[in-house]
């Protein structure tokens, strides 16, 4: 391996020779190309300049990016590079590279945005969004109305096979995390209640807040990221394939196609899920109850019938349908607004679920302030 | 090459008028005018990059014009209301660059996805249809492959039996040969000029293949991306005859500008 030299003088006829000798290679330490740059930089003074490689040993497309910035730097300056005392090869790739030349306004300059402007567009683009959102609702509402009326058109198996995978698929998830809940709800409360002889009500505190609060909101933030995301990527990658595309030239509406069965499936499968949740949360807290304290299965039962009443289950599952909508609409939304690269689509389903579970809690606190209010 | 001036006939079906296809700031291309008229086959040349699929998504109602018209008759795409629009496009099919088949589809339920829609057939007679349509592509046999189990070749096909599956009256395929061996190619060449003649539908094609751009090619359009707008219009043909641009000459010929007797001979023998 000989080291690569760079070897830079002025001939007597006023031209500029750079001379390339040794390995021009990625591997190679090269020698600092500015010195010779910065003298070529006085044109007044430079009858023009010649590069040549009479002792190149191996060269890559190292060297053609050296050459390239001693070619372009010439041509800013206004100074003609001969390069005919190259190799052929070179000469060769050179040419091909200089062929097409470049599109004008095509380079992308880096522009720094200010703070402030940043900022303004970044509030700009929300207000965007909540447009997006709302005109989104309101084509729903209309798709909606399409389907009373008979006129919508989506494939049967398409809602059958997305209710199986956002429903009865989630059922082993559901189970865990509302069983794990009722436990939880049934542990924290019962040492309060204990203190004084009141663990029986631990049966009402479980049974009032897994139908009233925690099992739609627990069974929604599972569907948030279970199916929100999967309704995402689904349709953002639809999107990146042109698929939607091919669905709007064919006059096919993708809102009745595509978003329809999905907010279908979730409306009519979240209150299902959350009645589930209720259910194992329940079981959930009977298991802390009769094993750690002293509390009958019966007694439980009792006490849970006394308290949670048919407008609790009402609320709750009026709640899951209620999240269920807003997560079919952000996953969907945020489907169809993807960019058009594989990063678009993963940060789709990335936005899709922080959309959804925003939505969902904020939602969560107006109702129950509501309810509250009207002494629900 | 300047551009033939349409006797505003009956036999107009597609005019575009000073179009401007911009991104935000970005012009891609500016001043398109052409008229596409019935029955014709109308290929859009240019370099890669010059803007052929921009111009066919202005076309298909996907990309709003910065600036100009896109007339389908007397009625502006663009100007339309939705559901008008959506009327026009109804008459169209497209043949999408990347073939865009609906993915969690069989090949025999993305051509039958149209029928299904638009037209009252029983589910019998839709997928004979698909069928058909799929075996005119060479794609017999295949209908119950996912677009994901098929070669790209394959998918451009069926994409191709898709775009003709309610037999529409205007056709838009971008690049359809490219992926295919040259048998295919030809194959497809004489599927095009037989949609034509026995169906009477318009074609608007973009392709690069020159073999094809000669043989059935009615008219054309260059569009340049340094001059950022079309440099000719015309029977291909004609524009490798007459043309003195070296631009579409280098185009028509391989950039080999002095060979245009030899491609202009050997395109005469093929047609
Ligand atoms: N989404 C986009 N955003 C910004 N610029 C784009 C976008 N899509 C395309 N372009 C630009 O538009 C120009 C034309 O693209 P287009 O896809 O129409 O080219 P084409 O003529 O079809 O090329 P090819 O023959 O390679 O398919 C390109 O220069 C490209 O940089
Ligand atoms: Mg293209």
């Amino acid at each position: 391996m000989s080291a690569a030299t760079l070897d830079s003088r002025r001939l007597g006829n006023g031209v500029f020779q750079v001379d390339f000798g040794g390995n021009w290679t990625v591997g190679a330490a090269l020698p600092d190309l500015s010195a010779a740059l910065r003298e070529m930089g006085s044109s007044e003074q430079i009858g023009g300049v010649r590069v040549s490689a009479t002792k190149l040993g191996a060269w890559d497309s190292r060297f053609l990016a050296q050459l390239t910035h001693i070619i372009d730097h010439g041509r800013q300056q206004g100074i003609e590079v001969d390069t005919t005392g190259l190799p052929g090869h070179v000469q060769e790739l050179l040419r091909l590279a200089y062929a097409v030349p470049e599109r004008a306004g095509a380079r992308r300059g880096e522009s720094r945005t200010p703070l402030l402007a940043q900022f303004g567009a970044n509030f700009l683009a929300l207000l965007d969004d909540s447009r997006a959102f709302v005109e989104f609702v309101g084509l729903g509402t209309l798709s909606v109305g399409r389907l009373l009326t008979g006129r919508a058109r989506f494939r049967r198996v398409d809602l059958l096979q997305i209710v199986q995978e956002c429903g009865a698929m989630a059922l082993p998830i559901v189970s865990l995390i509302s069983l794990l809940v009722g436990l939880i709800l049934a542990f924290v409360g019962a040492v309060q209640l204990q203190m004084f002889g009141a663990q029986i009500y631990i049966a009402s505190l479980v049974g009032l807040g897994m139908a009233r609060e925690m099992g739609a909101l627990m069974t929604a933030i599972i569907v948030a990221g279970r199916t929100g995301a999967a309704f995402a990527a689904q349709l953002g990658t639809m999107n990146v394939n042109q698929e939607i595309d091919a669905f709007k030239v064919m006059g096919v509406s993708t809102f009745d196609f595509l978003v329809l069965p999905r907010m279908l499936a979730l409306i009519t499968m979240m209150p299902i899920l959350c009645l589930y949740a209720i259910l194992m949360g329940i079981v959930g807290g009977a298991i802390v109850a009769v094993s750690f304290f002293d509390i009958s299965l019966m007694e439980y039962l009792n006490e849970t019938q006394r308290v949670v009443r048919l407008r609790h289950f009402i609320i709750g599952l009026g709640k899951g349908a209620m999240f269920g909508v807003l997560i079919a609409i952000a996953g969907c939304l945020r489907g169809l607004q993807c960019g058009q690269s594989a990063a678009a689509v993963g940060s789709a389903a990335t936005s899709a679920v922080v959309t959804s579970i925003v939505l969902i809690v904020v939602s969560d606190a107006l109702v129950t302030l509501v309810l509250n209010r009207l002494h629900l | 090459m300047t551009l033939e001036r349409a006797d505003a006939g009956a036999d107009e079906v597609i005019r575009v008028q000073d179009l401007t296809m911009a991104f935000g700031s970005f012009v891609i291309q500016r001043g398109l005018s052409f008229t596409v008229r019935r029955g014709e086959i109308f290929i859009v040349m240019g370099a890669s990059g010059s803007g052929k699929s921009t111009l066919l998504r202005h076309m298909i109602g996907l990309q709003r014009p910065a600036q100009g018209e896109v007339l389908y008759g007397a009625t502006s795409l663009w100007r339309a209301n939705p559901a008008k629009r959506e009327r026009l496009l109804r008459r169209t099919g497209v043949l999408f660059q990347s073939g865009a088949l609906w993915s969690s589809m069989t090949l025999a339920e993305n051509v039958s996805l149209p029928l299904g829609e638009f037209t009252r057939l029983n589910t019998r007679e839709i997928r004979e249809i698909a069928s058909l349509k799929l075996a005119l592509v060479g794609l017999a046999g295949f209908e119950d492959y996912y677009p994901s189990e098929i070669s790209g070749g394959m998918q451009k096909r069926a994409g191709l039996a898709r775009a003709m599956a309610l037999d529409p009256e205007i056709l838009f395929f971008d690049e359809p040969s490219a992926g295919l061996d040259p048998i295919s190619a030809k194959l497809l060449d004489d599927l095009i000029l037989s949609l034509r003649d026995s169906l009477g539908a318009t074609v608007i094609v973009v392709t690069h293949e020159l073999a094809s751009i000669f043989e059935i090619g009615d008219n054309s359009i260059f569009l340049d991306p340094e001059m950022k707008t079309m440099t000719a219009s015309g029977a291909p043909k004609r524009l490798l005859a007459e043309s003195d641009d070296p631009a579409l000459l280098n185009f028509l010929t391989r950039g080999n500008a002095a060979g245009r007797q030899r491609a202009a001979g050997g395109a005469t023998r093929l047609a």
